[in-house]
This record gives structure tokens, C-alpha cells and sequence, in this order.
């Protein structure tokens, strides 16, 4: 865990450094604005260094962070070992901008009933949170909510389908 | 085998609105009763506004224990009892036949007038004569479906009863519109009691068919409501973090028992409707879920996955050791008791892949499958207890289904365009 974290930790540090002037700018583009009470309160809303990996292709982070979709086996809420990485740069992110919340909407695929479902995307989400928070994020920077089959990403009754839809996605 | 396929497509007098359910009948009973129904006596020139003979015809053909003979091939149309002339029915083998009348008193109001007759022996075995207003008259041809039917099986009949559904449409750029609705049994009269672009679940009758509590996303997260169904008055009864789901009534109508995941695991918990307080039922670390309450309030079954896979478990309803109800198949979820509390009704799957409706006889604990169809949900016992309405996949969605509690008799309730799912059978209308 060390391994991934202090390198990323770093990152993170420069790239929070190297931003500002970044952000500055876009305030400095807000007031010339039509309407710039809208751009303000958008900019104002956001922490200063915070977006940037999220949204900066350049930052080396960036890549990780884009992957936002974390995929379950049948009938289990265990992330598997290919999504350590991926909870690794969304922690590092999250510890790095205490500011920031983050969704973790849990779903699950069509079989079996509704309610057992709407259960098990919670769990799988409760899973993500939990990896979140041994990796330093604050609990109060995490919400969960579990939408169980309700909000399938395929409507296909087979496992192409289903695989796509039970899995916990990672919402700023 | 006899097959009874009979295409039954309701047709009426009365539009088909929107959301509409179109029952079709795949299989019904061996050896059920030949009936003949005569069209009504009219009094008036114009159409009838209820064409009561065709919905009886239609009660009785999709319970799968009649065999409503075709109106073409009625041998005579007699609308008064010194009209039938019995040996032309006795020559048919018909030996169950109901006539009747519909008579215009105003503006508005009419009278309806039924027997069911026996031909063979010549006697009248039900009948009554009983003013209705036009908004009851499909009411009072169920009634004497009902009727009928309790004379000739010896099961009270439930086609004067209503379901409520869910139904789901696409309204493009990624958007739905979810309905809960109730309609008559047999898909009539739909009203959409509310409309969500988040979705909808888990709605459950109370015990006087007054109120229906339901779950709703419209708060971005699971939250119970429950709402009156003439007023349309609604109020949110649970919205904790976490899950809020899965309301069922208790018989006594005072209490709710539903999932809440409040306290970081999702556990049985009762909530006193009059004050809105909860007891905690469960404390297990496993998911525990789908609660519903044994027919003498005694007791609480629900959907566990503490052995490791999903089974159901039955407790006191005052809390305690919960008892597994259920060994067969690597599946078992949300339960329904059948109304005379013997049996329950559930989801189960047996290690093959597929969903399917299960039927679980609670003396011996001997468990059978009831459906042929996949990826079934939902399912809820009339409450005569003669059919299991339940929710199943089609290739473009989901429609609802019904069983008989024996398995012999199937349908589908198909809708135009869309999905339509959790069925709920509400309570009798009369005492």
C-alpha cells in the first residue's frame, strides 16, 4: 500500500502546487463574464487545487481517476485485486482534498428479487467505502446510496448484460 | 394433456387507456366446469354501458376453472328464468347457466339483475337484484363472478379485487418515467396514483386496501412513503441514510416492518405508524431483507443471506431466534404467505440459473416450483389465495404473469409499450 501511496502522495503535492495560477485565471475569465454571478459560485464551490486531477490529462494520476466504474462477481460485494489500483488513486485524490465528496452508488444485476438487490448494491458500495477509509479518507467525505437493479447500464437478460450492471460507481 | 388456449383479448366498451393490462390466458385446468353465459337484457336502444355477460364470461375464463361456452354457439338467449328452455341445455351437457339484466332506472343509475341456474335439475342456485350507479357496474359483474364462483367451487372469489403495479417507460435522453398504479384484477380501470423520473418499488397494500406504502428514489436515496389512495395525501415514513425499503403491513394495519440500513447494516426493523418510532427486529451482519407478516401477526419471515447464500428465515415478530424455512436451491427471496397462512410463496432459484416462482407447504416443508417462465419476481397471492400474480422477463422488459397456487393454470398480463412489474393483490373489497 505504502508502495503506491507515497509516490502518488507527491504527485499530488506538485501538481496541488502547480494549479493555482491555473484556477486564478479561470476566476479572472469568470468576471468578465455575462453572468458571472453563475461562474463564481461554480468556481467557488470547488476547492482550489481540487479538480485538477480529476480533469487534467497531464496529471499522472489522471488515467486512474478516470476509471470510475468498479465491477463485481455474481452475487458478491469482494473487489477484486485488478480495482486496487484504480481505490488507490481515488483515496490518494480524496486524502489529498478533504474538501471533496464522492458518491458510491452500489447496483446490482436483474436476478432475483428487487429488495435483495437494492441490499447487495450496498453492500458492494459499503465494500468501496470501507477500502476508501483504511486508505485515510474521511468517512464524511464518502456518501453511499444503493439503487440495487433499478438503474442497469444493459438491458440484456444475459451475463454480457448483467456483468456491466453489478458494480459500484465512483460519482464527484 | 388439454390445452385450453384461449385467446382471450378483452375487449370493451370502456377504452383501454393508457397502461392498461390485456389478460391472456396460456393454460388453464383440466377438467374445468362448462358454463353458459347469455348476454344481459337491455332495456334501452343504445350501446350498453357495461357489457355485463362478456365480463363475467371473462372473470370466469381466466380463473382457468370455466369453460364459458362461445356466444355463437348459445342454443337460445333467455334473459328471464321462464324462458330457459331446459333440455336443449340438458341435450348440451350445459348444465350451469347465468342470465340476467340490465335495466336503466335514470339518469346514471341502473339495476342489475343475475341467476346462475343449474338446467339439470331446474333450480336456481344464486341470484339478486341490486341497483348500481354506471361507476359500479363492472364492479357488480365481478361481484356476481365472485358469486358464481363460490357456488361452483366452493372458493370465495376475488375478481372483485384490485392489484397495483409498477410500470416503466423510456422518455428518451436517458430518462424514464416510473407509474405506480392500481387497476381492477382483470387490468381494468388503471389509475396512476404516482409519477417519477426515479424509480419506484416495492409497493404493498394495507390490510384495509385504503392505503399503499411504497419505495420511492425521488430523494436521490431509498425512502418508504406511504399514501392514501383516494386522496392522493402521501407521507414519507422512513428516509434514513442508507436503505429504506421493503414496507409490509401488519395485519392489524397499525404497523409497518421494512429494511433500514441506518445503522450500517440493512436489518428487519417495526415502525408504529401513529408515532413513527422503530423497533429493531434483527441484528445480524448478513443482509437481512423483504420482511412480511404471518397472516395472525404472530410472526415475520424475510430474506436472509446469514448461511451464506439467500434463504428465508422466520422469527417472532417480537424478535428472537430466527428458524430457516428453506433447503432447496442455492436461492430463496422474498416471501408472501398465502392468505390461509399454509403455504408461502417466494423467488427461488435451484442451482440452475434460472428465477422462478416457488410454492413451500409450511407443515411439511415440501417445496415445488410453480412457473415455466425465467428472471421471476414479485410474487403475491389473490386473496382468495387461488393465483400468485408475479412479475416476469420478456425480451424487451418484464411483464406480469399469474399462476394458480397448484401451477395448473398460467397467464399473462401483457401491456402496450413498456415494462410493467411488481404486482400487488390487494385485499377483498367487501367483508
Amino acid at each position: 500500500m505504502n508502495k503506491y501511496l507515497v509516490p502518488l502522495l507527491v504527485l499530488l503535492v506538485v501538481v496541488a502546487g502547480c494549479t493555482s495560477s491555473k484556477t486564478k485565471s479561470d476566476k479572472a475569465a469568470g468576471t468578465t463574464d455575462a453572468q458571472p454571478g453563475a461562474v463564481s459560485s461554480g468556481v467557488a464551490s470547488q476547492p482550489s487545487t481540487g479538480m485538477d486531477a480529476l480533469t487534467d490529462p497531464s496529471n499522472p494520476l489522471y488515467n486512474l481517476l478516470q476509471e470510475r466504474v468498479i465491477y463485481f462477481e455474481y452475487n458478491e460485494s469482494e473487489i477484486q485485486e485488478q480495482y486496487r489500483a484504480v481505490i488507490e488513486a481515488h483515496a490518494t485524490y480524496l486524502s489529498q482534498n478533504p474538501q471533496t465528496t464522492v458518491t458510491l452508488e452500489g447496483h446490482a444485476d436483474e436476478r432475483g428479487s428487487r429488495e435483495y438487490n437494492l441490499a447487495l448494491g450496498e453492500r458492494r458500495a459499503m465494500a468501496v467505502e470501507q477500502q476508501l477509509t483504511v486508505l485515510g479518507v474521511a468517512a464524511s467525505q464518502i456518501r453511499t446510496v444503493s439503487y440495487g437493479e433499478e438503474r442497469p447500464i444493459s438491458a440484456g437478460h444475459d451475463e454480457s448484460s448483467w456483468g456491466l450492471n453489478r458494480r459500484v460507481e465512483i460519482i464527484y | 394433456m388439454k390445452r385450453l388456449l384461449l385467446l382471450l383479448l378483452l375487449m370493451s366498451h370502456i377504452a383501454i387507456a393508457e397502461d392498461a393490462l390485456n389478460i391472456i390466458i396460456d393454460e388453464g385446468v383440466e377438467g374445468a366446469l362448462p358454463i353458459a353465459v347469455i348476454p344481459f337484457g337491455w332495456n334501452q336502444d343504445t350501446l350498453e354501458p357495461v357489457d355485463m355477460a362478456l365480463t363475467i364470461t371473462n372473470d370466469l375464463a381466466r380463473s382457468g376453472r370455466f369453460v364459458p361456452m362461445k356466444e355463437r354457439d348459445l342454443p337460445q338467449r333467455p334473459n328471464q328464468f321462464d324462458q330457459i328452455n331446459f333440455k336443449d341445455w340438458r341435450l348440451l351437457g350445459m348444465e350451469n347457466l347465468v342470465i340476467g339484466n340490465l335495466v336503466q332506472t335514470g339518469v346514471g343509475t341502473y339495476e342489475v339483475e343475475f341467476r346462475l341456474v343449474n338446467t339439470f335439475n331446474g333450480r336456481q342456485l344464486a341470484g339478486f337484484r341490486i341497483p348500481a350507479p354506471i361507476t359500479q357496474l363492472r364492479r357488480t359483474a365481478h361481484r356476481i363472478s365472485d358469486i358464481i364462483f363460490e357456488k361452483l367451487t366452493g372458493v370465495r372469489g376475488a375478481f372483485d379485487t384490485r392489484i397495483a403495479y409498477i410500470t416503466v417507460k423510456e422518455m428518451g435522453q436517458n430518462k424514464k418515467q416510473y407509474n405506480l398504479l392500481i387497476a381492477d384484477a382483470d387490468g381494468f380501470n388503471p389509475q396512476v396514483l404516482l409519477s417519477s423520473q426515479e424509480p419506484l418499488l416495492s409497493p404493498a397494500w394495507s390490510p384495509d386496501g385504503k392505503r399503499i406504502a411504497y419505495v420511492s428514489f425521488e430523494s436521490r436515496n431509498s425512502a418508504i412513503w406511504v399514501q392514501d389512495i383516494l386522496t392522493g395525501a402521501r407521507t414519507r415514513v422512513a428516509g434514513n441514510k442508507g436503505i429504506n425499503s421493503a414496507p409490509a403491513w401488519s395485519p392489524d394495519g397499525t404497523r409497518l416492518a421494512m429494511t433500514l440500513s441506518k445503522d450500517g447494516n440493512p436489518d428487519i426493523y417495526i415502525m408504529h405508524l401513529a408515532t413513527h418510532t422503530t423497533q429493531q427486529l434483527t441484528f445480524n451482519r448478513a443482509i437481512d431483507t423483504e420482511p412480511v407478516w404471518a397472516v395472525d401477526g404472530s410472526k415475520i419471515a424475510f430474506t436472509s443471506d446469514r448461511g451464506g447464500s439467500a434463504q428465508i428465515y422466520e422469527s417472532s415478530a417480537i424478535g428472537g431466534e430466527a428458524r430457516r424455512l428453506t433447503f432447496e436451491g442455492n436461492y430463496n427471496a422474498r416471501p408472501r404467505y398465502s392468505p390461509d397462512g399454509k403455504a408461502m410463496t417466494m423467488v427461488s432459484s435451484r442451482n440452475d440459473g434460472r428465477y422462478r416462482i416457488a410454492y413451500l407447504e409450511l407443515s411439511s416443508g415440501y417445496s415445488s416450483i410453480l412457473t415455466n417462465t425465467n428472471l421471476d419476481e414479485s410474487p403475491s397471492f389473490a386473496p382468495n389465495g387461488s393465483m400468485i400474480i408475479y412479475a416476469t422477463a420478456t425480451r424487451t422488459g418484464s411483464e406480469l404473469a399469474a399462476v394458480s397456487a397448484d401451477g395448473t393454470v398460467h397467464q399473462r398480463l401483457a401491456m402496450q409499450g413498456g415494462e410493467v412489474r411488481e404486482p400487488a393483490w390487494g385485499p377483498f373489497l367487501s367483508p
